[in-house]
């Protein structure tokens, strides 16, 4: 009995927490009559991809997501190298100044990115990096999430290996790569996936950092799209179907891997 | 944070121990070192290890942390994007502005306002999922569990345009509602009462899932023994709850808190993209305040002040929740 009750209380939960996404995913393929149809039509009688090809026709969509990809590769790849780096220093090497080093660290994971736009913009226009990958890139090439994250994976590898490994004369360098790289493997699956989404959905920093819309990033474009009238004319199918494309691999993604979320999230929240 | 610091130092104790100890042995291989030889070793490669981050924290983070502290003294305009030297020194007078700029103080207050009603919901909706799914739910708790968090992950854009959608008076989700139930829907995002309300409603629906998680893993993380040992003696779900849940997830809570109100905090693309700020600046918060300020009106120096002023608002919050949270597990 109390069992069925909790199911019944979540299932409805689920289903608010759902219906935004249902209704968008729905509305995406109501033709425009439907879309404006009062009261409102809940699901489509015609399928139509006809607000997709509208869309595309205004937005040059393949070319928004590559960029958000190019950009999101890079960061994901340099925070996978520089944040293990640090988090094997932080984990397991003994060395002067590591405990101010790992100080930093959690002092920057309560700065809000907020503070830094300004300067940061105007150090790009000095640079001349506005409107490149550059720009996009190098203020998120490393997070101190990730060195936290990292360093509390590599924490959980026994020192006895490492030792071992050095007496039979393995560098650091070695050591790092070939030995502990390989047994964190599942720590470098969740910060891949967290690193390439917050990229992939960051919308501020691209927002400033671009003028030129050839170098939008999908949000950028989505919004710049949604807040002007004279682009979209209003039209809630159009938006609808880019919203859609943006939020539909994130989710299958997502639901795939969720594992590594749920992990990564815990083991930052436990310290 | 003292829980975590104090961790470090056993840790760092203890790994200086064993790579003392460690070279004590047949030594290593490559140099034949000594003590202070593996040490310097260990020193040399600590420090090579951590120059990629600390460059990347020095230019990307430290610099523009104290540049817009500077820069607040400043009348720091557009043309100083260019020559960013030749910005005057103005004193405190961004400061002074600031507190006397019905706008700000305007934003100020939306701010407030999103953070006092929004983190009590979050959390509380967040800890009532993580313990619906934790009690009596096997089979279904990933779907379950995967269908909470999915918001997080979604990108902010594409969820507010569609929500401003799902807000729409005249054909959205919810105006679809209440004229089922023969009502009109109010405009929500056209009234300045209830404008704010719906981007709240938002920003829980989106942070509930980090929240849920969160707890779950906190809920997991308490011993079957203590619970049942609870029941034996006669303890109600209820009381269950209160006299070992509760306490035992008060470090998970404190965390969760912390983190949900430096978001809201620094709320932004909610009323950038559904509202701009509108209407009559009734969802302008401090941080699309300063983005307008700045990359708008070019009004960088003043912008600044604004950014410096949420940043001591933050940590200022922070201090207070990390204390407040604690002093009570005593």
């Amino acid at each position: 009995m109390k069992k069925r009750l909790v199911y019944v209380l979540l299932s409805v939960g689920l289903l608010v927490m759902s219906a935004p996404f249902l209704w968008m995913a729905l509305s995406a393929f109501k033709t425009s009559s439907e879309l404006t149809a009062s009261p409102p039509v809940w699901i489509p009688t015609e399928w139509t991809l006809d607000n997709f090809s509208a869309l595309l026709d205004k937005l040059d969509l393949p070319l928004y997501f590559m960029n958000s990809v190019i950009v999101a590769v890079l960061v994901t790849v340099s925070n996978l190298v520089f944040c293990s780096m640090l988090g094997y220093a932080l984990a397991k090497l003994n060395f002067a100044g590591k405990n101010k080093i790992f100080g930093l660290v959690l002092g920057a994971l309560m700065v809000p990115g907020n503070l830094m736009l300004l300067p940061l913009f105007v150090l790009m226009s000095k640079l001349q990096l506005i409107d490149s990958y550059a720009a996009l890139v190098l203020p998120f090439a490393a997070g101190a999430f990730g060195v936290f994250l990292m360093r509390q994976f590599m924490q959980s590898i026994p020192d006895e290996l490492l030792e071992a490994a050095r007496m039979d004369g393995a560098g650091e360098w070695y050591i790092f790569w070939r030995i502990v790289m390989p047994l964190v493997k599942p720590a470098l699956a969740t910060l891949s996936i967290f690193t390439f989404l917050g990229s992939w959905n960051n919308f501020v920093w691209p927002l400033i950092a671009t003028n030129d819309p050839d170098k939008y990033t999908l949000p950028v474009a989505l919004a710049t799209f949604a807040t002007d009238p004279n682009k979209s004319g209003g039209s809630n199918g159009m938006l609808m179907a880019g919203s859609f494309l943006i939020v539909l691999p994130v989710l299958i993604v997502f639901a795939v891997l969720q594992r590594h979320f749920t992990q990564g999230i815990a083991t930052a929240g436990m310290k | 944070m003292s829980t975590t610091s104090t961790k470090t130092e056993k840790v760092a104790r203890a790994a200086g121990v064993r790579a003392a100890t460690g070279s004590a042995g047949p030594g290593r291989g490559r140099k034949q070192g000594s003590k202070r030889g593996s040490m310097g070793v260990q020193n040399f490669a600590g420090w090579l290890f951590s120059t990629p981050f600390l460059v990347l924290f020095t230019v990307f983070m430290a610099f523009p942390i104290v540049a817009t502290l500077l820069m607040s003294f400043t009348d720091f305009g557009l043309r100083n994007v260019t020559h960013p030297l030749e910005a005057n020194f103005i004193g405190f007078e961004n400061y002074t502005k600031l507190f006397s700029d019905e706008k700000f103080l305007k934003a100020l207050f939306n701010t407030a306002y999103f953070v006092v009603i929004g983190v009590p919901l979050t959390i509380l909706l967040g800890l009532v999922v993580a313990v619906l799914l934790n009690n009596g739910i096997d089979r279904a708790r990933t779907f379950f569990r995967v269908g909470f968090y999915a918001p997080v992950v979604t990108s902010i854009v594409a969820v507010a345009v569609v929500w401003r959608f799902v807000l729409d008076p005249s054909d959205g989700l919810i105006a679809g509602l209440f004229s089922e139930v023969g009502l009109t829907a109010p405009d929500f995002l056209g009234d300045e009462k209830l404008a704010m309300p719906s981007l709240i409603a938002m920003a829980v629906w989106r942070n509930l899932g980090t929240v849920m998680v969160l707890f779950i893993a906190g809920l997991q993380a308490i011993p079957t023994e203590v619970r049942e040992a609870a029941k034996l003696d006669g303890a109600g779900m209820w009381q269950e709850f209160r006299a070992i849940t509760v306490p035992l997830l008060r470090p998970t809570l404190l965390y969760a808190t912390v983190i949900t109100t430096i978001g809201y905090l620094n709320v932004f693309e909610e009323p950038f993209v559904m509202t701009q700020g509108g209407p009559s600046d009734s969802t302008l918060t401090v941080s699309l305040d300063m983005y307008r300020e700045g990359f708008n009106f070019f009004h960088m120096g003043y912008a600044s002040a604004m950014a410096y002023v949420l940043f001591v608002v933050i940590m200022g919050i922070t201090v207070l929740q990390l204390r407040l949270l604690k002093d009570n597990t005593k």
